[in-house]
């Protein structure tokens, strides 16, 4: 039960996780914490492995090592279905919206994993665009709608840590800040965020704390504080 | 225009009738092949056998388990049978699932292909060694013995050919309900498409794989007992079938769920007219059918082109 948990207590801690795909060896020892009610950053070039991450957090990759805490559980052995019950939704970078599901289909679709979840009424007023566009197939749906369905379906599980994947990538500005203000509201609502992000800008306003990972590892902590002093290094880092 | 053609109208609505009773069965068969295809991605291509499996369950359970139990005043009737074969042999499905299907799901699907056609060739050939090839014969429940006459045209419809057409139908169409209105039928497409992210929800893949495969075989076991009746109860009554069924699958598109019902009844109906109009092609209007679509539409009439 979150509640249980004091504000700033831990709640996803993964340490030296190592991943696989097959004979691929992709994560090499990640290392980074999220409190309770925080967002961060995972920051990198493309192919750094911070999709990885997430998905080895999820039991999606091949094999994996380390430790993944979850919200007082050891996770690395689980199977996915059961880390999802732990409390965790996912958005993936390709959105996964599902072609022969309708909108209202797809938001229906994953499980409540714990009470406390978002209604479709809440949701909808959340996202209006959803709303008018409940009965089209999930294949006819806009880029953005695709990224606000992918957003607004794991709200709805009750879900408290959310692992975004490239959530702005490919949309127009205008869609981007709505995702902000999505995201900002999100934290109000003290859900916990992991944000992995190419649009560093995107990134810097709305979270505590930024690891910027290189090679399958954690290459530098950023705290939120200390992003102007060390604008030199992310440059370097992400190629901007 | 009939008599021109030297067709009868009697002859035409027969075997229209006939097309319709084997359009029935493509199209329950093809069903739980498109099922199976879709969770599991294989070809089941012991689905064949598993239909023999359910007409055989209903036979003996009417024949032979009275003797083997010691009472041979004991027998499992027809209405029973319907509902026990595929429940036990679906229960048998489930089994080879778990222990054995489900080891292969990391390799090349060619590799469950081979091993549902092998269990396919042991389970014919134990049957075939214990009951000949010669057939048995099944009664029909006598609620459905005799036929409606259409006194107009001097035509008779038996009764349990209709029923047996009612019923697929009846199955074919609920199962679309369930696939396409509930929540469990959204995990089933949703699981089609993209499991792993399916299972990334928190929902448990691996059982609902199971299911289907049960699922799949329940039907096929089903199809067996309905057809007990009509054709010999006999070790190769499956594979004979199967291969129009699997040609039937081709042609509606690998795993589209309207599309194997659809292209079932159709392709029963199309053999049915070919029957009438030029007998001679009757045997591979589905094969040649068959080469066409997959000369203009690879993917097949309902399948999704990638
Ligand atoms: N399914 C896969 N099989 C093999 N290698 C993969 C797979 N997915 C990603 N990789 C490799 O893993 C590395 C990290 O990729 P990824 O985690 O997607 O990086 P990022 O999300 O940071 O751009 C890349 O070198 C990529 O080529
Ligand atoms: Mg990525």
């Amino acid at each position: 039960m979150p509640e249980a948990h004091a504000p700033g207590t831990e709640y996803l801690r993964v340490t030296d996780l190592h991943a696989f795909y097959g004979e691929a060896h992709i994560l090499h020892g990640m290392d980074f914490v999220v409190n309770r009610g925080e967002c961060v950053s995972l920051l990198g070039r493309n192919g750094a492995g911070r999709t990885t991450t997430l998905r080895a957090i999820l039991g999606l990759t091949g094999r994996r090592s380390g430790s993944i805490m979850l919200n007082g559980r050891e996770a690395i052995g689980m199977a996915s279905h059961r880390i999802a019950r732990l409390g965790v939704g996912y958005c993936p970078e390709e959105r996964g919206i599902y072609a022969s599901l309708s909108a209202e289909e797809n938001l229906l679709l994953p499980p409540v994993v714990a009470s406390g979840g978002m209604s479709l009424e809440a949701l909808y007023a959340m996202f209006p665009n959803l709303a008018e566009r409940r009965a089209s197939q999930g294949s006819r749906l806009s880029g953005g709608e695709q990224q606000m369905l992918a957003i607004a379906r794991v709200l709805r599980t009750g879900a408290r840590l959310l692992l975004l994947d490239e959530i702005t990538e490919g949309l127009a500005p205008v869609i981007v800040e709505k995702l902000g203000e999505v995201i900002r509201r999100l934290r109000e609502a003290d859900y916990t965020i992991v944000l992995v992000e190419q649009n560093f800008r995107f990134a810097m306003p709305l979270a505590d704390r930024h690891y910027v990972v290189e090679r399958g590892r954690v290459a530098e902590v950023v705290g939120k504080g200390e992003v102007e002093g060390r604008m030199e290094m992310l440059h370097e880092y992400l190629g901007v | 225009m009939f008599e021109l053609l030297g067709i009868t109208p009697q002859g035409l609505v027969a075997q229209l009738l006939v097309g319709l009773i084997n359009g029935s069965f493509y199209a329950m068969l093809s069903l739980g092949l498109a099922i199976i295809f879709g969770l599991l991605n294989i070809i089941n291509f012991s689905h064949g056998a598993q239909y023999m499996l359910g007409a055989f369950a209903a036979w003996i359970g009417a024949t032979q388990l009275g003797a083997w139990i010691g009472n041979p005043e004991f027998s499992i009737g027809y209405w029973p049978a319907l509902v026990l074969s595929p429940l036990l042999i679906g229960a048998s499905g489930i089994v080879i699932e778990r222990t054995m299907l489900r080891r292969l799901y990391h390799l090349d699907p060619l590799y469950g292909l081979l091993l549902t056609f092998g269990l396919a060739l042991v389970i014919e050939g134990m049957f075939r060694h214990w009951y000949g090839i010669s057939g048995e014969n099944y009664e029909v429940p006598e609620s459905l013995t005799g036929a409606f006459r259409l006194e107009g045209i001097g035509l008779a419809l038996p009764k349990y050919r209709l029923w047996v057409v009612a019923a697929s139908l009846a199955v074919c169409f609920a199962s679309w309900v369930f696939i396409e209105r509930t929540k469990l039928g959204a995990y089933l497409r949703a699981g089609t498409e993209n499991p792993a992210l399916l299972q990334a929800f928190g929902v448990n893949v691996p059982l609902l794989i199971t299911a289907a495969y049960g699922y799949g075989v329940a039907l096929a076991a089903f199809a067996g007992v309905l057809a007990a009746p009509i054709f010999q109860v006999s070790p190769l009554m499956g594979s004979n079938l199967i291969i129009v069924v699997f040609a039937v699958v081709v042609i509606g598109g690998m795993g589209s769920i309207m599309g194997s019902i659809v292209t079932g009844i159709g392709l029963g109906l199309i053999e049915g007219l070919t029957k009438v109009f030029y007998a001679q092609a009757s045997d591979v209007v589905v094969f040649v059918i068959m080469a066409i679509v997959l000369l203009l539409r690879p993917a097949g009439l309902f399948g999704r082109e990638t």
